[in-house]
């Protein structure tokens, strides 16, 4: 037996740092304030059910990809359309005026087998920010993409690489496979949902991307400038699997 | 949620205390004044004719490309209205998934309380700058006024909040902050400014806008790359998984979110989406109505911290700020269902000619007009003024995607503003009097021949305000020559109460003017 | 444009017993358009009646902010014209707020009974454009009218009405009328009540766009369903010596060759 003890919270909050206190008493009059607001309304909690999907639907597969490719070229991306087996090749094009890359840990090594000589091909070991900076391009491979907005959604899974990556550099080829194109939005929500709420088996969240073209900006008299801080150039390589 | 219309205000008790008037826009003057001076600055205006004219064209070309554009705006509403109808079992499950993920929440009430929640993290970090992603929750704190405060420099990131904040100005509108500002100006902003900040703007700079955002890259890069704490607000806040949603053009997004070691989003409690799944009607209508895309360039979606990759140490502050009691009023809570698109405004005839500065808010436009003396109460002149500053044409209401009915909200708000005035204005005792005239049609009629004879000796002649009941409508309009008979004397001279009979010889009634 | 016969014969409506809403400011101030909105009635065989105890709708009270000066006003037009089998009105504007705020007058008030009352009685109250087009059923009144008109489609008749684009329709079947697309048409004039009266810089430069918009149309004649919006409009057309006249939609749908406005 001990007669020594770690101090513990009191029903007062005594033990409680002081910021602790004023969050829980925040936290309660904001709780106690929005339930008093709404006394006029009376609905179980849940009895609204799942959420409505409102979307297109494709009459097939071909018209989705042609919607797609049609909506990223709308952005002022570039789309090479390839056979499988020919993504390097177009890779290795599309870096042709570029002298450095930086490559995620899990893309498919083929994919980067056939670059230019004299390119710097840097893989991401925990590279400073700074060091990212003065890496011209990035190759990522991606985990949807969205016919009916010309979107492409990077999962950050590991042929894509963390969030820094496909964003410091100014040229972005992101790689998309023609059977990861869905029609429209909430599709691609859908089936993006086990990267924001993985199962006990999947470990952690991964943070989800959304890229429809290359940054821009309409700030100036509504005037659109392709090209801001994110990458200036987006170049989008998909195989028709 | 009723989505109906203007009644008497309902008389409800006031959980939460009204944010007030902040110290930036304290001493605006009410909107009509302000708005005068607005029209009278012609380049602004020709800005704004221009820019909302853009605008209005892409959101109405894309809008158009949907044919269940209306079951979205309903799916839409009905999803904010869920999340208001169950909020703090929402904020409970926003908050829970957060913790889990191994983000920290803070509770704010009011403004000071979430300034200072953000000056402390940010002290702790022992940083004395902070990145912004433009952020409504913010502006509305006034954190940048607190940061600066505390001796925290606060540097805008997004290419229209940089030039409204280099040029020392306010923004005037939702989405384009620096609407009212021409290419040339901009010019001249950046190169008196920017060096004194930061790296200069180049030598060279023109006012050609690819230009112009090339030097917005080149002046925040290093700033991107050097901060420790970035600061931002949310788009959607998702209870059931946890995740927070930002919706952007130009990437300084995504360098914020991404490149500093700690980041502290500042949430209003009413950008809860209850599920997941609602992303899907959200990011499509979000979009469409605000920039009139088929989807903006980047959105950034994160669900507390993500080990390896982005900050490892992830604020989130929930905010009330006089949402609470917004959300008491059965009627006024609608306008919480706002996901801040700004459609209203561009298809504003109101704000298109007065821009955004009249309203006195970080919220201008239709929506602020609703908005502001709902979160501030109405005891500021500018406050008292917003629910008037609309000719209820309703444009609004068409184009907002989460079916706010402004127009009504307006009604209802120049009632509340009507009774807490206690009805002792000239304004008030006219409308007594016309009400008392109109309430037997024996005192129209007798009205009626009174105006007459006020027409006839006039002998005819135009006048500029009607005598009688329609003073408060005519009264900055010509008005026409005054007929010598009332409707109901044709009827009488005609005889009888209808029927067969025939149409007589009526008195001539056309006018070049009326 | 119609060069159809003035021959309209709206057999099914023959009978038809319909109380006239001339709305306060037309009866006092522009009594030719209820005029001309009896005309065209009787004209194609409906038996007009004018219920004398009718005053105004509330609207310019709820529009203000004066809710409970506006309740009365609800009961004498539920009272009013209760027994009618419809309720047409010249202005789209008034029919409005008939349509979208009494019932929620009414209810706000706790009035039941009222309530019931007013939702009884709302389905029966038309826009003129629409008693014509959807319940007589023609577009063709056997009218004359050999101007060239301009149409602005008033922002209480589209937006809160819902009259969609049946003036137009009957415009354009008026003979010898040549119709002119307005550019901008779903741009509000600037009037809107009492905003004209507490922000009149703003209401004038709303109108003063909307006019010169009307002038490069060409027309000779501005046409619209609301009479204060025309007032507003033509106040502006006047001051620039435009050389345009403004008129009611029913007083150019009442023009015939014998007849003329």
């Amino acid at each position: 037996m001990t007669t020594t003890s770690l101090p513990t919270a009191g029903p007062t909050g005594s033990g409680r740092s002081p910021e602790e206190v004023r969050n829980a008493a925040a936290r309660a009059a904001i709780m106690s304030r929005v339930k008093a607001a709404v006394t006029d309304v009376s609905a179980p909690f849940g009895a609204r059910g799942e959420a409505p999907r409102v979307e297109l639907v494709s009459a097939s597969r071909a018209e989705t990809v042609e919607l797609f490719v049609e909506n990223v070229e709308d952005y002022k991306a570039t789309v090479v359309r390839v056979k499988p087996g020919e993504e390097g090749t177009a890779i290795a094009e599309a870096l042709r005026r570029v002298t450095s890359v930086v490559v995620p840990s899990g893309l498919e090594p083929a994919w980067t087998a056939d670059l230019p000589d004299g390119i710097r091909v840097a893989s991401d070991d925990h590279l400073s920010n700074a060091t990212l900076d003065g890496v011209a391009s990035v190759v990522t491979a991606a985990a949807a993409g969205v016919a009916s907005t010309g979107t492409i959604v990077l999962d950050h899974g590991p042929d894509q690489g963390r969030r820094a990556l496909s964003l410091v550099p100014d040229l972005h080829v992101c790689v998309v496979r023609a059977s990861q194109v869905v029609h429209d939005v909430p599709e691609a929500v859908a089936r993006l949902r086990s990267a924001v709420e993985p199962d006990a088996s999947a470990g952690m969240p991964r943070p989800l991307t959304w890229i429809s073209g290359p940054s821009a900006t309409s700030d100036i008299e509504l005037d659109r400038v392709e090209g801001v801080h994110g990458p200036r150039t987006l170049h989008v390589i998909l195989i028709e699997d | 949620m009723t989505t109906t219309v203007p009644a008497p205000r309902p008389a409800r008790p006031t959980p939460g205390p009204l944010q007030e008037t902040t110290p930036t826009f304290v001493g605006m003057p009410k909107f009509p004044k302000a708005a005068k001076e607005a029209l009278a600055n012609t380049q602004q205006r020709r800005n704004l004719a221009h820019a909302t004219g853009v605008i209005r064209a892409k959101r109405a070309r894309v809008v158009g490309e949907l044919p269940h554009w209306e079951d979205l705006r309903l799916a839409g509403s009905q999803a904010k209205d869920e999340m208001m109808t169950h909020l703090a079992a929402y904020l409970e499950q926003l908050e829970t998934n957060l913790v889990r993920n191994g983000a920290q929440v803070h509770w704010a009430r009011d403004a000071a309380e979430a300034c200072q929640i953000v000056v402390d993290i940010a002290k702790t970090k022992g940083t004395d700058e902070v990145v912004k992603v433009k952020s409504m929750a913010t502006q509305e704190i006034e954190l940048n006024e607190a940061l600066e405060a505390a001796g925290i420099r606060a540097w805008e990131t997004d290419l229209a909040e940089l030039i409204v904040q280099l040029g020392h100005d306010r923004p005037s509108h939702i989405l384009v902050p620096a609407i009212h500002r021409n290419r040339s100006e901009i010019r001249e902003i950046f190169r008196r400014e920017m060096h004194l900040v930061g790296r200069p703007a180049p030598d060279d700079l023109t006012d050609e806008p690819r230009r112009l955002a090339e030097a917005a890259r080149l002046h925040l890069r290093e700033k991107f790359l050097r901060a420790k704490v970035a600061v931002s607000g949310a788009n959607f806040a998702i209870a059931d998984t946890g995740t927070l949603v930002v919706v952007e053009s130009e990437g300084n997004g995504r360098m914020c979110l991404t490149l500093p070691e700690t980041l502290i989003s500042v949430v209003g409690i009413e950008k809860v989406l209850p599920t997941w799944q609602d992303l899907g009607t959200f990011m499509q209508l979000l979009p469409r109505s605000s920039t009139g895309e088929r989807m903006n360039p980047y959105t950034s979606m994160w669900t507390g911290v993500h080990p390896g990759d982005g900050p490892q140490e992830v604020h989130v502050v929930l905010i009330d700020n006089g949402r609470s009691h917004v959300l008491a009023d059965p009627l006024g809570r609608q306008a919480l269902r706002c996901i801040r698109c700004s459609a209203c405004l561009n298809v504003c005839p109101v704000y298109e000619r007065a821009g955004g500065h009249a309203y006195g808010s970080v919220y201008p436009g239709p929506i602020g007009a609703v908005l502001n003396p709902q979160l501030r109460g109405t005891a500021s002149a500018v406050d008292k003024s917003l629910p008037y500053a609309s000719s209820l044409c309703g444009a609004c209401f068409e184009a907002c995607p989460m079916r706010i009915d402004i127009p009504s909200l307006l009604v209802h708000l120049r009632a509340r503003v009507v009774d807490e005035s206690g009805r002792k204005s000239a304004e008030a005792k006219a409308m007594k009097g016309m009400a008392w005239m109109f309430g037997d049609y024996r005192r129209l009629e007798k009205a009626q021949k009174a105006a007459k004879l006020g027409g006839r000796l006039l002998g005819g002649r135009t006048i500029h305000t009607m005598p009688g009941p329609f003073g408060p409508w005519t009264s900055a309009r010509d008005v026409p020559d005054l007929p010598t008979h009332s409707f109901r004397d044709w009827w009488d001279a005609r005889g009888g109460s209808g029927g067969a009979g025939t149409a007589g010889s009526p008195p001539s009634t056309t006018q070049e003017q009326r | 444009m119609s060069t159809a016969p003035a021959a309209p014969a709206a057999s099914a409506a023959t009978g038809l017993k319909v109380a006239l809403f001339a709305a306060c400011y037309n009866d006092t101030m522009w009594p030719g358009t209820p005029i001309a909105t009896v005309k065209i009635l009787e004209r194609l065989g409906c038996r007009v009646e004018f219920p004398r105890k009718q005053t105004c709708c509330g609207q310019i009270f709820t529009n203000t902010g004066y809710a409970a000066e506006a309740l009365p006003l609800v009961r004498g037009f539920v009272e009013t014209f209760a027994a009618y089998d419809a309720v047409v009105a010249p202005t789209g504007s008034c029919v409005g707020a008939i349509r979208h705020q009494h019932h929620d007058l009414a209810a706000g008030a706790g009035d039941a009974a009222l309530t019931r009352a007013v939702d009884a009685l709302t389905p029966k109250v038309y826009d003129l454009s629409e008693f014509l087009v959807d319940v007589l059923g023609v577009t063709d009144v056997g009218a004359y009218f050999p101007h060239r008109v301009t149409f602005h489609p008033t922002c209480h008749s589209v937006r809160v009405a819902g009259v969609g684009d049946r003036p137009q329709q009957l415009l354009k079947a008026v003979r010898g009328l040549t119709f002119i697309d307005l550019p901008h048409q779903e741009e509000c004039c600037g009037f809107g009540g009492t905003f004209s009266v507490k922000n009149p810089d703003v209401s004038i430069a709303m109108a003063s766009d909307k006019v010169r918009h009307v002038r490069e149309t060409g027309a000779e004649v501005l046409v619209a369903g609301d009479n204060m919006c025309l007032m507003n409009m033509g106040s502006v057309l006047a001051r620039q010596r435009a050389g345009i006249r403004v008129m009611h939609l029913a007083e150019v749908l009442a023009s015939t060759e014998e007849d003329p406005a």
